[in-house]
């Protein structure tokens, strides 16, 4: 709580008369000026991606439904999450977002700056969208899975990433062989020696 | 996990041995685990695995409530036991005494790479 000085005119305007001139006033107030709490939330710091991840970089997904394949990341997200692309024609990582622990950086380096990524494409373009005209239920009964539908909007934004992408990436001998290999250990493997 | 494997598996883990607790002379103490990972000698190549998650798994007659019969026990790497490349472990509930001698899943995540 801070506490200032009045002259005249009630605690607040005293307060601001004080602050402006920068000398302390000559008579205490009667009241205390109620100052807002200061909030908490915001004030978070942006996530910091590791020095070895740039957009460029050829990473390799450690976990989930694309364990051990190798994606180009192409941008780093506000949240922090690394914006990447397989590209999907190569070996069937759409543009995604994957989180830097997840995610072993390679030497490798491609050159993204001919790449355009929509600026439709952030954070909330990934955000699940929850559907409530679906009833519980009828949720609860409905047990057939049914195959997932990507929306047009989705594959033309992959389209226009991968078109940029796959110039680059054919150009480079070998690079396209390169990302649709998979990573993996064999039995006589030190991940601790390898340099990626 | 109910589609055949048609192409090459991928292992994206170092295989581990739990060898037993920390312990002293008479005392021994069940919340950390010591971990033998496979090719790690020496303190010095401790150093990339620690925070690397553990997976302690095993298989049971019943399927649990996720409907897979695997049980899996997550830790995670906390530091080198002595010089000669053994880790200490902290696992979310502690190994249980038959898990002593069994192998374990050390994973690359969180990766610092």
């Amino acid at each position: 709580m801070t506490r200032s000085f009045v002259a005249t005119g009630g605690p607040k305007k005293a307060a601001k008369t004080v602050a402006a001139k920068g000398k302390s006033a000559r008579m205490y107030p009667a009241d205390d000026v109620a100052v807002p709490m200061k909030s908490r939330k915001g004030t978070r710091a942006p996530t910091k991606v590791r020095a070895s991840i740039t957009p460029g970089t050829v990473v390799i997904l450690l976990s989930g439904r694309f364990r051990g394949k190798r994606a180009v990341c192409l941008k780093i997200l506000d949240s922090g999450l690394l914006l990447v692309s397989g590209p999907y024609k190569v070996n069937g990582i759409p543009l995604k977002r994957v989180n830097q622990a997840y995610v072993i950086a390679t030497s490798t380096k491609v050159d993204v700056s001919g790449v355009k990524v929509p600026a439709t494409v952030n954070d909330a373009y990934f955000a699940q969208a929850t559907s409530n005209s679906v009833k519980s239920e009828d949720k609860f009964f409905d047990n057939e899975r049914k195959a997932a539908i990507v929306s047009d909007q989705r594959k033309a934004d992959q389209k226009a990433v991968d078109d940029g992408l796959m110039k680059v990436v054919t150009k480079e001998p070998m690079l396209k062989q390169y990302l649709n290999a998979k990573f993996s250990l064999t039995k006589n493997d030190r991940p601790h020696n390898m340099k990626f | 996990m109910t589609k055949a494997q048609t192409t090459q598996p991928t292992r994206l883990y170092v295989k581990g041995v739990h060898l037993g607790y920390k312990r002293g002379l008479r005392n021994q103490y069940n919340h950390t685990s010591l971990i033998k990972i496979s090719g790690v000698d020496s303190k010095e190549n401790v150093d990339f695995y620690l925070g690397k998650k553990i997976a302690y798994i095993t298989k049971a007659q019943k399927a649990g409530k996720d409907g897979s019969k695997f049980r899996v026990v997550w830790g995670k790497v906390c530091r080198a036991h002595g010089g000669n490349g053994v880790v200490r472990a902290k696992f979310a509930r502690a190994l249980p005494p038959q898990s002593i001698g069994a192998p374990v899943r050390v994973m690359l995540y969180p990766s610092r790479v």
